[in-house]
């Protein structure tokens, strides 16, 4: 017999996260034997996560200046696609979502001008693409994989979406989010996907955009908003880089 | 600026000085963070030991990593400039021979070998430029591995992503190699620490 989710480890997951936050500065500073930065002004810490925070929205600033919304990441062919393609996620396999694609609907919200929610029949009756491309995950190791769907600067379009808006953001069914900046969301590259190896990666809708890191790429999409409010995202707000582009 | 004919009794000039320690700190945080960024992957069969490393957790290592990059890359870049544009490079490095740094750690090795202040023998002069030219090799395998689509040119330079991650990793391997060495010596040998700080050879000779 299975024990209810909350006595499973993987629902404590962000609770151990947000202690490792807590830890990371003291932990960082301490660097064990090495007191390197001790009798530095380095000693509070608030003062340090600040520093390091501040850097990190300049990188964001620098990467969306170095992103060239023209320029296509390299992309494979069958034979290169890795198999079995790694499972990602905040919590383990077996506590996926799974969602009833008959009666699921893609909710819409924000600067959106139709915000009619989706069947996934609508969306398939979309023009679709497909890629194989390589995904970087911010742990440092890379998979090839191929996804299917339709262009995410379509269906911007096509609802009507503030394409002047800063932000795209997105709920997804097992509680993570995530957003991205708008010239990421209309690069060609970046999909809707609907058709992926396993329904593990994200059934029914998920994000692929290779110009971004993994954890970018949010699985299990339940609703979609354009805003120009600062959404933040799951990782993003434990301290992770925001932009995270590739 | 050889022997006691120099009028001088500076040794190294004071953006030597300032670069060279401002790099040692900018190093330092790269290296540290960079093991608990590898620990998260592993690319060999082996993690860093958790105590020696910055950042406590992944994002954490990422912030400092992303943040002393920049103090590494404009101090180094600072520094490749004044030692190009002074002159200080062909006096100091010049001439480099591996032969030379050869017969070297030989003397060194049967204590023959003096240390002249303000002249590195043949041994420093290849190490020196060896490891500037790692640290060159891990920013720019740093760059392949942080921008694959942006700077995908650098990247195939590379030999892709993950030969790049390997590159990085072997560059920082050199480095910390070198560090063994200098820091040894530095602290050991007699009269040449205080001298990095002060720019002062410290006893005539
Ligand atoms: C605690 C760390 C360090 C100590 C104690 C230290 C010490 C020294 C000393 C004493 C010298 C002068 C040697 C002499 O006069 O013969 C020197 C020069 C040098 N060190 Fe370091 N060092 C440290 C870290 C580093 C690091 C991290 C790097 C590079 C990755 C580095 C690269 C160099 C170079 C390239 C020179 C020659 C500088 C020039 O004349 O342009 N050092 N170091």
């Amino acid at each position: 017999m299975k024990p209810p989710r909350s006595e499973r480890l993987s629902a404590f997951r962000p609770q151990i996260a947000r202690l490792e936050r807590r830890l990371f500065l003291k932990q960082g500073l301490s660097l064990g034997a090495l007191s390197l930065l001790s009798g530095c002004t380095l000693k509070d810490d608030d003062a340090v996560d600040r520093l390091l925070m501040t850097m990190s929205r300049f990188n964001d600033k620098i990467q969306a200046a170095l992103f060239d919304p023209a320029k296509l990441a390299p992309t494979y062919s069958e034979v290169d696609v890795t198999t079995p393609f790694p499972f990602n996620a905040y919590y383990e396999e077996k506590d996926i979502p799974l969602i009833d694609g008959e009666s699921y609907r893609l909710q819409l919200s924000g600067l959106v001008a139709d915000k009619r929610p989706w069947s996934l029949d609508e969306l398939r009756a979309l023009p679709q693409s497909s890629q194989i491309t390589r995904l970087v995950c911010v742990e440092g190791w890379s998979a090839i994989g191929q996804w299917r769907g339709v262009a995410f600067r379509h269906f911007l379009e096509r609802i009507g979406a503030d394409l002047t808006a800063r932000y795209v953001g997105f709920k997804c069914a097992d509680k993570y989010y995530s957003s991205i900046d708008m010239p990421s969301a209309l690069h060609p590259q970046t999909l809707l996907a609907l058709d992926f190896t396993d329904a593990k990666y994200g059934y029914p809708l998920r994000l692929r955009l290779p110009t971004k890191l993994g954890f970018k790429n949010p699985k299990f999409i339940g609703e979609i908003f354009v805003t120009n409010d600062y959404p933040g995202g799951y990782w993003e707000d434990k301290g992770y880089n925001w932009f995270s582009g590739s | 600026m050889v022997g006691g004919a120099d009028k001088s009794r500076t040794i190294h000039p004071l953006f030597v000085r300032v670069t060279h320690w401002v790099n040692a700190f900018a190093i330092f945080v790269m290296v540290l963070s960079g093991w608990r960024i590898y620990n998260a992957s592993p690319l060999f069969g082996f993690e860093f030991p958790k105590d020696f490393t910055l950042g406590g957790w992944l994002a954490g290592a990422l912030a400092w990593h992303f943040a002393a990059m920049w103090l590494l890359a404009l101090n180094g870049l600072a520094y490749l400039a004044y030692g190009l544009v002074s002159g200080h490079f062909r006096r100091s490095f010049m001439p480099i021979s591996l032969r030379g740094a050869f017969d070297d750690v030989l003397l060194a090795m049967r204590g023959l070998l003096d240390h002249a202040p303000g002249r590195y023998n043949a041994a420093q002069r290849v190490c020196y430029v060896g490891v500037i030219l790692a640290v060159i090799v891990a920013i720019l395998s740093g760059l392949a591995i942080w921008k694959p689509v942006q700077l995908q040119t650098l990247t195939a330079l590379m030999g892709g992503y993950e030969a790049a991650r390997r590159v990085h990793f072997f560059a920082m391997a050199t480095i910390v190699a070198f560090l063994v060495v200098h820091i040894g010596l530095a602290v050991s040998v007699k009269g040449i620490l205080a001298p990095m700080f002060t720019g002062r050879a410290e006893a005539p000779r």
